[in-house]
């Protein structure tokens, strides 16, 4: 298509009104339509999640507070724990993934487009079935509405004897048809880079995101899998009257947990692999080095994604398990940290050395590989199963997984947003803005989850609505809610940069950071065919090679 | 299915790719598996700890005809494919119609069963944990049957109103691959079910 057709398309574009333009939304296969609407989508879901912290926070700022219900507290965390996993995280990184994929490996779209459409909008429907519970979960009269039984849902608590009404169905059938979401997009991912690369795109010359994002979407397909059949046995018990979690009648509570577990766990994984992504294809460009080490980047998270098969059960150390087991899942679960080290030890090793420009993106990746850091070594820490028999379920524990959670993969996520934010919108975000973010969502963090493993330690449980004074506790759990308030006004600053870049940003150009993937080789935002000639690539850095003839990159690789 | 072969300038590789629907699948087969899996370790952990009767041995009957009519329909639907792919569209519809009556028998033979189980032996899947499993684990298995007959049905209509070609022996693999999928299943299900568990 000729420079004039498009730009005749773009005027075309500007004149279609607004019911139409959102109809072209809804029905809408292309994937870069389809990345934006899941960001977007979790953004909604990230600020709804984030309110919901807040209000356990200001629960616990003094002992003995009254600010919401007991049911309510356990309302809250179950709603914070399920919505920022199914419907923040995950949806952030397949938007991302949809987005950049086809993108980076030379491709017009993904492998099945009206499956990826008819994903994402079984992952939107997921998580509004989980916030009608608010309405529609009334079954029995005071019964309650929202889920309430943990993100986990142990049995024998999801069991209609100790859960009446509606509100753990809810819960149930949002997981099981996000979870269908989940591994159409899967498919999609794995199908789209093993059949759709660019020619001269060997999996060898991958960029490092593609590649963990194949790896995620095999763990994807390995791990929700047994959560569905999960939900679909938890189905069974509490509509046809089935035993599968039933005590009473011989079942196993303890085979709910495993079942739970061959997902959960894994499912860290999925999560923070994406995040490895980020930070492997922003370091290197903001330290103006390829990246060190891509075999052993490629070799370390195929080896994560084995490994993270088998450690399951050391979220399971307090049940009582036999020591044969404890000690496997303990073996396993240290092992994990080998592969994990290595890559930490690549990124460092691409900074080395290399010119280093602190832009947003960057000072977000910096952030996470401190934070990430902290967090494996508490993880270390928790996998020896007789410490996690003193601090599991603590707030210790709870300070552990966020420091995960949102210290390494949201601050990966917050630097994906920055350095592709260009590409999306065709607009340069506002550095002091993204800046200003940074520094009081570090501050905020550190404040939170640094002090939050204190009274873990002290012996503050998880899942407390409010608690004694006197034990020690109060100081902390007053800074830990003061910083999320910090947290709360970067949120602010963060949208508010977002939006007002897309109206009044400056034009950003197709390559703004002078990068070394395809997706900089076209305009921002793309076209809805991504490449005008399918191109061809002869090393891990293309845009490099059509930037340096005198000196590519495939004479070395 | 597969991208079309591109001759590279710099050199004269040919660059082919597979084809993604068997790709898509592969992953979706390995997706079923895993939901199988959970079923099935299910199923065997609660061997023998149901509370109250009728257990397996007092009421399972080996399925041997049923069997047997499911496992050879994945032959005729392989020589389906193969006719189809030398273009001999009307073979091609015989073995394809053979396969779903296969199937089908396969289906009504699971009914009858259940039929017997739930009228005659009492046996319902809120009466123990043995019904419970057994209900879930052979009903997921009948439903993936099910998906598999609407699949070759479908195909099937496309057959008499005369628009399948040779060109379509591509995708009818990828669906012949599902089936071939399904009845494996039930060689680790009737394993399971009916050598194990009985």
């Amino acid at each position: 298509m000729s420079t004039d057709s498009i730009s005749t398309h773009r005027a075309g574009m500007e004149s279609i009104p607004l019911v139409a333009k959102l109809h072209e939304w809804v029905i809408t296969v292309d994937h870069k339509r389809l990345g934006i609407l899941y960001i977007l989508y979790s953004l909604v879901f990230l600020v709804i999640g984030g309110i919901e912290a807040m209000i356990m926070r200001i629960q616990l700022i003094r002992p003995h507070n009254n600010f919401v219900s007991p049911d309510v507290f356990n309302r809250m965390f179950t709603m914070h724990g399920t919505t920022m996993i199914f419907f923040v995280v995950m949806p952030m990184l397949f938007g991302f993934a949809n987005y950049l994929i086809p993108l980076m490996i030379g491709a017009r779209d993904m492998a099945f487009p009206r499956l990826n459409a008819f994903s994402f909008w079984l992952t939107a429907f997921g998580g509004i079935l989980l916030y009608f519970s608010f309405l529609g979960a009334n079954g029995l009269y005071g019964a309650g509405n929202a889920p309430d039984v943990g993100w986990f849902a142990y049995a024998p608590l999801t069991s209609q004897t100790f859960s009446v009404g509606h509100s753990t169905d809810f819960w149930t059938l949002s997981l099981l048809v996000s979870g269908f979401g989940s591994i159409g997009t899967a498919i999609n991912i794995i199908a789209t880079i093993l059949c759709m690369r660019c020619p001269g795109m060997t999996l060898g010359r991958m960029p490092l995101l593609a590649w963990l994002n194949l790896v995620m979407a095999v763990l994807v397909i390995l791990a929700v899998s047994p959560l569905s059949a999960a939900q679909i046995m938890l189905l069974v018990d509490r509509y046809l009257g089935g035993h599968f979690f039933d005590t009473q009648a011989g079942g196993s509570a303890v085979i709910w947990m495993h079942f739970f577990w061959i997902f959960g766990h894994p499912e860290v994984y999925v999560l923070v692999i994406p995040a490895f992504a980020f930070a492997s294809e922003i370091i290197p460009v903001f330290s103006r080095k390829a990246i060190f080490g891509y075999p052993a980047m490629v070799a370390a998270t195929v080896c994560i994604a084995f490994i993270a098969m088998s450690v399951w059960a050391h979220h399971m150390f307090t049940v009582g398990m036999n020591s044969n087991a404890n000690t496997f899942f303990v073996l396993t679960t240290m092992a994990i940290a080998v592969p994990t080290g290595i890559k930490i030890f690549n990124w460092l090793a691409t900074m080395w050395g290399g010119k280093i420009h602190f832009k947003t993106p960057m000072l977000f990746s910096i952030g996470f590989l401190f934070q990430f850091l902290i967090a494996g070594l508490t993880g270390v820490m928790l996998s020896a199963a007789p410490f996690t028999w003193h601090l599991g379920n603590s707030y210790f524990v709870v300070a552990h997984f966020h420091y995960v959670l949102a210290g390494a993969i949201l601050f990966t996520t917050f630097g994906a947003f920055y350095y592709w934010f260009p590409k999306m919108s065709g607009k340069m975000y506002n550095e002091t803005l993204g800046k200003l973010h940074f520094w009081l969502f570090v501050i905020g963090f550190h404040l939170t989850f640094d002090f939050m493993h204190i009274p873990g330690i002290l012996g503050m449980p998880r899942r407390i609505y409010t608690y004694e004074p006197g034990r020690g506790w109060d100081t902390w759990n007053m800074i830990v809610t003061i910083g999320v308030f910090f947290q709360a006004a970067a949120i602010l600053v963060f949208v508010a940069n977002l939006l007002w870049s897309y109206f009044h940003g400056e034009i950003a150009g197709s390559d703004p950071w002078d990068g070394w993937t395809l997706e900089w080789s076209t305009s921002s935002p793309p076209p809805a065919y991504n490449f005008a000639t399918i191109p061809e690539v002869r090393s891990r850095r293309p845009l490099w090679d059509r930037k340096h003839p005198e000196d590519p990159d495939w004479k070395y690789e | 299915m597969s991208a079309p072969p591109a001759v590279m300038s710099d050199a004269n590789i040919t660059w082919e790719l597979p084809s993604r629907g068997r790709i898509g699948m592969y992953c979706l087969i390995s997706a079923e598996s895993a939901i199988f899996t959970i079923f099935v370790v299910a199923y065997l952990f609660y061997i023998g700890k149901s509370l109250t009767g009728p257990m397996p041995k007092d009421v399972l009957h080996v399925p041997i005809f049923f069997t047997v009519c499911l496992l050879s329909s994945s032959m005729t639907i392989h020589l389906a494919v193969k006719s189809l792919k030398s273009a001999k569209v009307g073979t091609f519809g015989l073995w394809w119609f053979l396969t779903l009556t296969l199937g089908a028998i396969f289906l009504a033979g699971t009914a009858v069963e259940w039929h017997h189980l739930i009228y005659d032996k009492g046996l319902t899947i809120q009466t123990n944990l043995f019904g419970t499993t057994y209900y879930s684990l052979v009903g997921l298995h009948a439903f993936h049957v099910t998906v598999g007959l609407l699949g070759i049905t479908t195909v099937l209509l496309f057959v008499l109103l005369g628009y399948v070609r040779q060109e379509h022996a591509e995708r009818i693999d990828v669906l012949a691959l599902y089936w071939h999928f399904v009845d494996a299943v039930w060689a680790v299900v009737f394993t399971v079910v009916y050598v194990i568990g009985r």
